[in-house]
């Protein structure tokens, strides 16, 4: 694999990462609890898929072969996805939507801010570029934990559910294979697994803030790295990529 | 009957609105006019949230990434929009719950084009173009209003409006440069979208109960008909530009009277919608009500944690 592969593969995990929460949180658009968090909600999934559409764009550039960010997006399928299992995971409830919030959120910040610093400038600017808009995201999801987890016995009860429900995706954010090893090595990715203390103990620290305990036992899904998903993927690729696949080749 | 002093204040109210003077919301104001200010205005920002239902239908459908966004930015405007107006409403003694609480239990309107369904991705364009081409036309004159309050607010919103009227226009033309199936979809679409696009301005004004009152308060400035004369004339040229044919067989232009004319509205059709017979009320109360019911675990939560948090700093 050249570092260029490598590169379009790591553009598609954080690409489509984006784009699938981004997509999750649009399902939630004139359904809020309030009318602030339809805005929030929909800002946050603008932003996600903003960011998508910067990571598409060079992953087209790097790979070189003309397909552009709407051929990446609705062109491929489920198999071809690299985003986090987390991503993909029902909206639920909304402590459930806010809780896979803060999670991915909080890795995101330490992703971002350590691949900021990659000796590849347009990865390192778009890191810096979504690094803003990340801080912003886990600032509206653990306030919104914090009030739930600590809020009535009803909101502390879902909470703790969504916690179960969640967990056990956490540990496919650090897995590492071939692609992060030849980036790393090349000083132009990072090194996942290393983040991982540093999230834990910032997770648990947050969680424990609002009444919340990291489950004892907990079997690890993994999988994104290979295109490896949950079965609610498909059914999100099959509504987003419906109206763009039933007419080929049209300009919107 | 009104008292004496009452009929002073009124005859001084309707002489300050006479010179063209702003209503503010610590101003005094007939009893009248606060309510149609709130009926009004409440009914403005129910539709604004409500809206949000039909187009949220295309968010996760959008068949390119950067209709995507426009989308999903156009949507957190009408929400943003929502938010300013039931907080300019507040001004007038109301609040955002007893809105709220009115709309859910059907009482309180909202504009009855959102009853109509969104069938197709130009659909979407359809609704800048011509409902947010319509309410521009309505908006751009509630901003010369009386009341300060909803005249500032509609100066702020007209402003991004006009950028939902551009986008909705551009994915219509864009539809009509490409495939034979995405032109029909367009035309299809401005068939189903025209009539009642024309009905947003409403009844005839002989028709119109409340038109005489509003336009004397200068909460209205223009008659129903007058304004939907306007957009017509607007937006004909606008059709014809790319291609659509809009589905009126009498419509005109009348080089004597220097407007279009055009044929009868099935106000029939407008009345059943109006009381909740058309394809999609049910469907969209539903919505809210379930928004508004799942929802309430978490605004007492809220309330709950700011009772405790305000509790702790009292305590310290």
């Amino acid at each position: 694999m050249t570092n260029q592969e490598a590169i379009f593969e790591y553009c598609l995990r954080i690409g489509d990462t984006s784009l699938i929460l981004g997509q999750r949180l649009a399902e939630w658009c004139g359904h809020g609890p309030i009318l602030e968090e339809d805005i929030a909600l929909t800002n946050i999934s603008l932003d996600l898929i903003g960011q998508t559409r910067g990571f598409y764009d060079y992953a087209c550039q790097v790979e070189n072969k003309g397909r552009t960010e709407d051929d990446l997006a609705f062109l491929r399928n489920d198999r071809d996805y690299r985003n986090l299992l987390m991503a993909e995971q029902p909206n639920g409830d909304f402590g459930q939507t806010i809780f896979r919030q803060f999670l991915i959120s909080s890795y995101y910040t330490l992703f971002f801010t350590a691949l900021s610093k990659s000796n590849d400038e347009t990865l390192a600017a778009l890191a810096q570029k979504s690094l803003k808009e990340v801080n912003y995201h886990l600032r509206h999801s653990t306030e919104w934990m914090l009030r739930l987890g600590n809020g009535t016995e009803e909101s502390a009860r879902r909470m703790r559910t969504a916690v179960e429900e969640l967990w056990m995706f956490t540990e496919d954010f650090f897995d590492m294979n071939d692609v992060d090893r030849i980036l790393l090595q090349a000083g132009i990715g990072i090194d996942n697994s290393a983040l991982r203390a540093d999230w834990l103990h910032f997770a648990q620290d947050k969680m424990k803030e609002a009444g919340l305990l990291i489950p004892e036992k907990s079997f690890a899904i993994r999988g994104s790295r290979e295109g490896k998903h949950t079965e609610h993927l498909g059914h999100i690729l099959a509504e987003m990529q419906s109206l763009h696949r039933a007419h080929p080749g049209a300009t919107w | 009957m009104l008292s004496t002093t009452e009929q002073e204040l009124e005859k001084k109210f309707q002489e300050r609105i006479d010179k063209g003077e702003s209503i503010e919301a610590k101003d005094w104001m007939p009893e009248r006019y606060r309510k149609q200010l709130i009926r009004m205005m409440g009914q403005h920002a129910h539709s604004e949230v409500v809206g949000m239902l039909p187009e949220g239908n295309w968010i996760t459908r959008a068949p390119s990434l950067r209709r995507k966004c426009v989308l999903l930015a156009k949507v957190q405007d009408e929400a943003g929009h929502g938010l300013y107006i039931y907080s300019g409403t507040e001004t007038l003694g109301i609040s955002r719950e007893q809105m709220l609480d009115e709309l859910l239990a059907g009482k309180a309107k909202y504009s009855s084009i959102f009853n109509y369904p969104t069938l197709s991705w130009a659909d979407i364009g359809a609704i800048g173009w011509l409902v947010d081409g319509a309410a521009i036309v309505n908006q751009t004159v509630l901003a010369k209003g009386s009341y300060g309050p909803y005249a500032r607010a509609m100066v702020r919103i007209c402003k991004e409006e006009n950028f939902h009227h551009k986008q909705g226009y551009e994915i219509l033309a864009t539809l009509m440069k490409g495939t034979p199936e995405q032109r029909a979809m367009a035309q299809d679409s401005i068939n189903r979208w025209w009539w009642p696009a024309l009905m947003m301005f409403g009844p005839s004004d002989k028709d119109s109960p409340n038109s005489a009152e509003l336009l004397r308060w200068k909460v209205k400035r223009y008659s129903n008909d007058e304004l939907r004369q306007r957009f017509i004339d607007r937006t004909v040229p606008q059709a014809e530009n790319i291609g659509l044919t809009l589905p009126d067989p009498d419509l005109k232009w009348n080089e004597e009277r220097q407007h279009y004319e055009f044929g009868t509205i099935n106000w029939n059709e407008f009345y059943e919608v109006i009381n909740g017979n058309g394809i999609c009320n049910k469907d969209r109360l539903k919505a809210r009500r379930k928004a508004h019911e799942e929802g309430a675990w978490v605004r007492e939560a809220a309330n709950a944690y700011a009772r405790k948090k305000s509790g702790e700093t009292i305590a310290a």
